[in-house]
C-alpha cells in the first residue's frame, strides 16, 4: 500500500491539485459540479476515501462517477447492487468449467506426472511439488470489485444503489472501502495496485450502517439552485436558447416547491429541455406545457395537481425570464 | 501538502473543540472521523470558511438531519470566532503548528497586537475600553475555567463567576473598595465609572456563557430529556411533553419500519437444499461446485391489535395507536380495533386520516367509556374471528379490568387456538394484576406473553420482538 501512494500522487497530481482544477475538469467532461461536489472529489483523492453520494433520484449521482472517469481517463467499473448480491457476483468466482477441465486433464496425465513411484507417500510428495494450481489466479474470474483493485492505472469504481443490497453485503464491503484490499481465503489478501476512486450511491431506501458511513465521505447532492441548474442544462442541451432556458428553469423550480409525490429532478428537466428544443419552442405556452408535462412528472396525481396551476406557473416563469 | 500520508495529523485545538460542540449538538463524530477531519483541514486550511464548512460537512455529518445540525453548529461556533477577532485567528495558527500546548499564548499575542495590553490588569483594560483585548481575556479565562464542560442551565452563574474571577474581578473589586475608602472625589468618580463597566462586563460574560451553553450542551440536554421521556410512564406525561413524544414515537416506528420493511431470508446453515444445488450445478455435470443452502423466509407479520380506549388506559392507548399508525408502512397486514364498552375496527381511520386527527376521531367514537371486555371480545368473535389464522399475531392492550362483567375467557381461548399467538400488554404494574376487578390472571393462561408495558421503551421492545421472530 505504502509504496503505491506516492506513485499515484505522481500520476494524477496535475488534474487534482486544487478544487478549482476539479471544477474545471468535471466541466470539461460535461458535468457542472457544485462547490461541495468538487470539494468531495478533491478530498476523496487526497484522503483516499470513498464517497457515499446520497440524494433524490435523478440529480446526477451516477453521472458524477461517469464524468470523473471520463475526465481522468480512467476505466469506469460499475457494480449495480440488488437484493441477494453476493461475493461471487461482486468480488470473484472460480472458473468452475475450467477447473473441471483441469481435473480431467489431470486425471489423464496423472500417471506420467507421478511416474513410477511405487508407494503412496512418494507419489503424494511428487504431487505436492506441483503447487496448488487448482485455486490460483488463472482460475479466478474477477468480478467488478476485484477488477477495480487490479486495474494497473487505477480506476473509478461505482457501487450503485448500495441501499438495495443486503446488510451482509454492506459489511463485506468494509474491507475494500477502508483498506482497498480484499481477502480471498484460498489466495490470501489482494491489495490495490493503485487505489481506485470509489463512489457509492444510495437513494436512502434504507438506512446504511454506521460502519460504512464512517469509512466514507458523505456527499449529499440536492436539487441545484436556479443558476446551477441553468448551467447544467445548457451544458447538456447545447443548442438551447437563453430565454427559454430561464423560463424552463424557473418553471421546474416552481414545480419543486409544490407538494408532489415525485418532484421533477435534473434529469427530467434536461429531458424536457430536449423536448422543447425539438419542438422549436422559444416561449413557454400553457398548451405546450400541458402537452409535455408528462416528461417532467411521472405520476398521474402529480400531473393533475400541476395542471390546475399551469397557467399561473407558466406566467410566473415567463415573468422571471422577462418575456 | 498533497503528498500527505495517513495518520500524521492531530486535531488542532479549535478543531477539537468544534468536535466537542458538534457532539454536543447531537452529531456522532467518531475518533476515526476526527482524524479524517484533521487531515482534511490540514489539506484545505482554515482561511476559506465556506470551503472549511463543505469539507467538514463531508466528514462529520452523514444524514440529512445531521447536515442540518452540523450547519447550525458550524455557524454558531465559527461566528463566535469572528466576534473575538484577532485573538482567535492567532490561536488557530498556534494549533496548526502544534504549539497549542500553551493555550494562553495565542490570546496574549493578540492582546499585544492591540497596543501592549499584555500585562494589563482588568481595571486598566476596562478603563481603556479595549473591547478586543477584553474579549480575548474572556475567551482565555473561559478556557481555563473549563467552560466547555458546561451542561445544565443551572451552572450558568457558576461558570460566569469562575470566568470573572479568572479575569481578575476580585482584585479589581478590592481596588475599587480601596478607592472608595480614600473618599477623594476623583477616586470616587473613577470607582463609579468602573462599577458601570464591571456591570457591563458581567452582562457580557453571562451572555457569553449562555451562548456556550447552547453550543456545548444543547444536544446532550435534548438527549437527556429524550431518554427520560422514553422511560417515563406514558400515563404520567405532561401535556408539554406530548409534542416531543410524538416525534419520538415517529422516529422509533420509522427505525423499526426501515429494519423490517423487507421480506427477509435467513440462511439456515448446514442444511443443503439438494434440489436447488443439483439444478445450479447442472452446467458441470452435477458435480456440486456451488452449494445452495436452505433458506428460511421471514415474512412480514400479520398483526391484529385490540386496543382498550376506555378512560383508565386512554393515555397509553393513544400512544399505541400512534405507534401502529407509524408502523403501517412496515406491516402490510395490520388491522386495528378499539374497544371500551363494545368493539369497532379502526384500521380505515388510521389509514386515511393524519395521525392526530385519527386518534381524536377514534377516541370520540368509542373512547373514554367504561370497559366491558367480555362484550368487546364477543364483538370481535362475531365480526372478525374468521380473519384470524395461524399466521396472525393478536396484540391486546388493556388493563383487563372489565368492571366485574363476564370476562368471556372462552372467546380468548378460541382466539388463542386459531391465532399464532396472543400478546397482552398491560399498562399496570404486575402487583396490581388480579386485584379488584382485574381479570388479568383469568386471561393470562390463554396468552403466549403477558407483559407490563407502560413506557415508550417497553412498547418499542415488544414491537421489535414481534417483528423479530415473525417467521
Amino acid at each position: 500500500m505504502n509504496d503505491a501512494v506516492p506513485a499515484q500522487v505522481g500520476n494524477t497530481q496535475a488534474p487534482l491539485e486544487s478544487i478549482d482544477a476539479v471544477d474545471l475538469g468535471l466541466e470539461s467532461a460535461g458535468y457542472i459540479a457544485s462547490r461541495q461536489i468538487s470539494t468531495a472529489i478533491y478530498l476523496a483523492h487526497h484522503l483516499q476515501k470513498p464517497i457515499l453520494v446520497e440524494g433524490p433520484a435523478g440529480v446526477g449521482k451516477t453521472e458524477l462517477a461517469k464524468s470523473v472517469a471520463t475526465w481522468m481517463k480512467l476505466p469506469l467499473i460499475r457494480m449495480q447492487c440488488y437484493e441477494g448480491l453476493d461475493e461471487a457476483k461482486a468480488l470473484y468466482e472460480w472458473k468452475y468449467g475450467k477447473q473441471l477441465l483441469y481435473t480431467q486433464i489431470l486425471k489423464d496425465k496423472i500417471n506420467s506426472v507421478i511416474g513410477e513411484s511405487d508407494n503412496l507417500a512418494q507419489s503424494l510428495d511428487k504431487l505436492h511439488s506441483f503447487g496448488d494450481v487448482f485455486f490460483s489466479h488463472q482460475f479466478l474470474e474477477p468480478r467488478p470489485l476485484l477488477r477495480a483493485l487490479e486495474e494497473p492505472g487505477g480506476a473509478v469504481l461505482l457501487i450503485d444503489e448500495i441501499d438495495k443490497s443486503d446488510q451482509e453485503f454492506e459489511a463485506f464491503l468494509l474491507e475494500i472501502l477502508s483498506d482497498y484490499q480484499v481477502t480471498i481465503p484460498e489466495l490470501g489478501t489482494i491489495g490495490a495496485k493503485v487505489p481506485p476512486i470509489v463512489l457509492l450511491t444510495s437513494n436512502a431506501t434504507r438506512d446504511l450502517g454506521d460502519a460504512l458511513k464512517r469509512r466514507c465521505l458523505h456527499l449529499h447532492i440536492g436539487f441545484p439552485d436556479e443558476k446551477l441548474e441553468a448551467r447544467i442544462i445548457s451544458s447538456r442541451v447545447p443548442g438551447i436558447d437563453g430565454r427559454l432556458l430561464k423560463q424552463l428553469v424557473s418553471f421546474v423550480q416552481q414545480l419543486r416547491a409544490m407538494d408532489l409525490k415525485k418532484v421533477p429532478s435534473v434529469s427530467e428537466a434536461i429531458d424536457w429541455a430536449r423536448v422543447l428544443v425539438l419542438l422549436h419552442t422559444s416561449v413557454l405556452e400553457v398548451d405546450l406545457v400541458r402537452d409535455t408535462l408528462n416528461v417532467l412528472l411521472k405520476f398521474e396525481a402529480d400531473i393533475e395537481a400541476a395542471n390546475k396551476q399551469i397557467a399561473g406557473l407558466t406566467h410566473k416563469a415567463r415573468q422571471d425570464a422577462g418575456v | 501538502m498533497s503528498g500527505f500520508v495517513a495518520g500524521k495529523a492531530t486535531a488542532s485545538e479549535p478543531l477539537r473543540r468544534f468536535f466537542q460542540v458538534a457532539r454536543g449538538a447531537g452529531l456522532r463524530v467518531s475518533a476515526a472521523e476526527g482524524i479524517d477531519a484533521a487531515r482534511a483541514v490540514d489539506l484545505v486550511g482554515f482561511e476559506d470558511r465556506v470551503l472549511l464548512k463543505d469539507t467538514l460537512a463531508l466528514i462529520m455529518a452523514k444524514t440529512p438531519d445531521e447536515k442540518a445540525l452540523y450547519d447550525e453548529a458550524f455557524e454558531l461556533y465559527f461566528k463566535r470566532d469572528a466576534f473575538s477577532g484577532r485573538g482567535e485567528g492567532d490561536e488557530q495558527d498556534d494549533g496548526g503548528h502544534g504549539e497549542g500546548r500553551a493555550p494562553n499564548q495565542g490570546p496574549q499575542a493578540g492582546g499585544d497586537g492591540m497596543g501592549g495590553s499584555g500585562g494589563q490588569s482588568l481595571g486598566q483594560l476596562l478603563e481603556s475600553d479595549d473591547r478586543a483585548a477584553l474579549a480575548t481575556e474572556m475567551e482565555k479565562a473561559a478556557r481555563e475555567a473549563g467552560l466547555e464542560n458546561i451542561r445544565f442551565f443551572t451552572q450558568k452563574n457558576l461558570y460566569a463567576r469562575r470566568i470573572l474571577d479568572r479575569m481578575g474581578l476580585r482584585a479589581l473589586e478590592r481596588e475599587m473598595e480601596a478607592m472608595r475608602q480614600t473618599g477623594e472625589p476623583e477616586h470616587l468618580k473613577r470607582a463609579r465609572t468602573l462599577e458601570a463597566k464591571v456591570d457591563q462586563l458581567r452582562d457580557a460574560v453571562r451572555d457569553f456563557v449562555e451562548r456556550n451553553l447552547i453550543l456545548f450542551a444543547k444536544g446532550e440536554t435534548e438527549k437527556f430529556r429524550e431518554e427520560l421521556l422514553k422511560s417515563a410512564r406514558l400515563s404520567n406525561l405532561e401535556r408539554r411533553d406530548m409534542d416531543r413524544m410524538r416525534i419520538l414515537v415517529r422516529q422509533m416506528a420509522k427505525k423499526l419500519a426501515a429494519r423490517y420493511a423487507k421480506t427477509r431470508r435467513r440462511r439456515l446453515r448446514g442444511q443443503l437444499d439438494t434440489r436447488r444445488t443439483l439444478r445450479r450445478n447442472m452446467g458441470w455435470g452435477g458435480i456440486p461446485f456451488i452449494t445452495v443452502w436452505k433458506q428460511k423466509r421471514i415474512e412480514k407479520p400479520r398483526v391484529m391489535v385490540l386496543c382498550d380506549v376506555s378512560g383508565s388506559v386512554a393515555a397509553m392507548s393513544g400512544f399505541l395507536l400512534m405507534f401502529l399508525y407509524a408502523l403501517n408502512e412496515a406491516l402490510s397486514d395490520i388491522r386495528s380495533f378499539a374497544f371500551a364498552g363494545s368493539l369497532v375496527e379502526v384500521s380505515d381511520i388510521l389509514e386515511k386520516e393524519p395521525v392526530e386527527q385519527a386518534i381524536g376521531t377514534i377516541m370520540q367514537t368509542i373512547g373514554y367509556g367504561s370497559s366491558n371486555y367480555g362484550n368487546s371480545f364477543a364483538d370481535f368473535e362475531d365480526g372478525w374471528m374468521q380473519f384470524v389464522n395461524n399466521k396472525t399475531t393478536v396484540i391486546i392492550l388493556g388493563d383487563g379490568r372489565g368492571n366485574r362483567t363476564d370476562p368471556r375467557t372462552d372467546v380468548i381461548g378460541r382466539l388463542s387456538q386459531r391465532s399464532k399467538r396472543i400478546i397482552w400488554l398491560n399498562p399496570e404494574y404486575k402487583s396490581a394484576w388480579g386485584t379488584g376487578d382485574s381479570d388479568m390472571y383469568r386471561y393470562a393462561p390463554f396468552c403466549n406473553l403477558v407483559t407490563v408495558c407502560n413506557t415508550l421503551r417497553h412498547l418499542e421492545r415488544v414491537i421489535t420482538d414481534i417483528l423479530e421472530d415473525a417467521a
